[in-house]
């Protein structure tokens, strides 16, 4: 009897790796899959936190993607050890703070290790050679392998036949015949496997899964660093940088003002831990200073956050400002003019 | 029958269902869970991931912001090849 062979499948929620663990069931290997929470994924926590976003679907792409297979998902959240690798990357940065390569060798070696806990025989990714500037090119390739330790238990079943054969083909567990050799930045051979799979609904994300290759986004971090002579962060700042308008107008502090009702709720959730500031003689958004504000600057502050609310053309509007949790001071102040707000403010 | 209680509230998806997964794993068989949440999105994610692992969903209840999850456990859900 032939034993089943057994693979982890690293699930993004795309369309590649959707492809690359249906080609493994379609050999008849045993598949789970595993997904990562970074604390930097684009899904999600936007379209959860924004009212504008709530007509979208809710789903979580890789929970979606697993039902769709009819696989197990295992989900890990490695947001503290990530840090690692965005603070210290070694294969450093792409265009924006984006560290893809080590990115991608850290979600390897992880899937790696939960293989070999778990007793799976190898490990799939849906990548393709060609496809990403940085984490997916022949000669980066295996460097992902090398590093990760996965070596070549390492099956990337999409552009298998572009690359030596790995463990599972030369063992015959899987065969290399009846895998791909995609390369490039087409979709066209994924879309054309899909529609061959029966596969007509998947996520295709613009602009990747990741906020780390999103130029403001990465704007923000640097700022944040910048502002706090640090290199680090914890999972709230990094979560608060996806939320708002951030505007500095001094080098102490930075002013987070919601841009609508769910970012409203979302901000709620921290005003303990913030100098808050609320409009009371207009609707109004919630805004957050983050950093050490002068009675100066919380006028300034308060101005800004009139300019933001329903009394933006008003003579006066009344702001009120709180420490935290503590009691709340009315302030009356004179909106700031759009035309007084450098851009340079905003981050 | 008791029922275990997880604060998942002020987290945003896939944090509830991650916290889920590991709860669920120091259980056994026929015991109860309910997750109480904050963020819409575990309504759909909670219910999904309990499909995957054949976890039976008892109810879902919304108010004044606040779900709550109620979730039987069914066979092991442990990981592994099997």
């Amino acid at each position: 009897m032939t034993q089943t062979r057994t693979a982890v499948a690293l699930i993004s929620g795309g369309l590649d790796s959707m492809l690359a663990a249906r080609a493994m069931l379609e050999q008849g290997i045993r598949v789970e899959g595993i997904n990562f929470f970074t604390g930097f994924c684009v899904e999600g926590h936007t379209h959860a936190i924004r009212s504008r976003d709530r007509g979208r679907p809710k789903r979580n792409n890789a929970l979606w993607v697993a039902e769709q297979l009819g696989i197990r998902l295992h989900i890990v959240d490695v947001s503290e050890p990530y840090k690692d690798v965005v603070l210290n990357p070694r294969h450093g940065y792409g265009h924006n703070l984006n560290p893809c390569l080590d990115c991608k060798g850290f979600m390897v070696a992880r899937a790696h290790e939960w293989m070999l806990e778990q007793g799976y025989d190898f490990l799939v990714t849906g990548e393709v050679v060609g496809q990403r500037p940085m984490s997916q090119r022949r000669d980066t390739m295996p460097v992902v392998a090398r590093e990760s330790g996965a070596g070549d238990r390492l099956l990337r079943p999409l552009c298998a036949k572009l690359l030596p054969p790995t463990l599972p083909e030369r063992e015959g567990w899987v065969d290399r015949e009846r895998l791909f050799d995609f390369s490039g930045r087409s979709r066209k051979p994924q879309m054309a496997l899909a529609a061959r799979y029966g596969l007509h609904d998947y996520a295709q994300p613009a602009g990747g899964c990741c906020f780390l290759t999103d130029e403001r986004y990465s704007a923000k971090l640097a700022d944040l660093w910048r502002s706090r002579g640090r290199r680090d962060y914890e999972l709230d700042d990094i979560l608060l940088l996806k939320v708002g308008r951030h505007l500095r107008p001094r080098r102490n502090f930075k002013l987070i003002v919601a841009r609508e009702e769910g970012e409203t709720r979302f901000l709620e959730g921290y005003r303990k831990q913030f100098t808050n500031l609320t409009t009371v003689s207009h609707a109004g958004p919630l805004a957050l200073v983050d950093g050490e504000a002068s009675e100066e600057d919380l006028v300034l502050a308060a101005r800004l956050t009139a300019r933001f609310s329903q009394g933006r053309e008003a003579p006066r509007v009344r702001v009120a400002v709180a420490r935290g949790d503590g009691e709340p001071r009315v302030l009356e102040v004179v909106p700031l003019p759009a035309a007084e707000i450098p851009k340079e403010w905003y981050l | 029958m008791s029922r275990a209680v997880l604060d998942a509230r002020r987290l945003l998806c896939p944090l509830p269902v991650i916290r889920t997964q590991n709860r669920v794993r120091q259980m056994v068989p026929g015991q109860q869970l309910e997750i109480r949440c904050t963020d819409p999105g575990a309504t759909h994610d909670i219910p999904a991931w309990c499909r995957l692992y054949g976890h039976r969903v008892l109810e879902v209840r919304e108010s004044d912001g606040e779900i709550a999850i109620t979730i039987e456990i069914v066979g092991d859900g442990a990981p592994g090849p099997g």
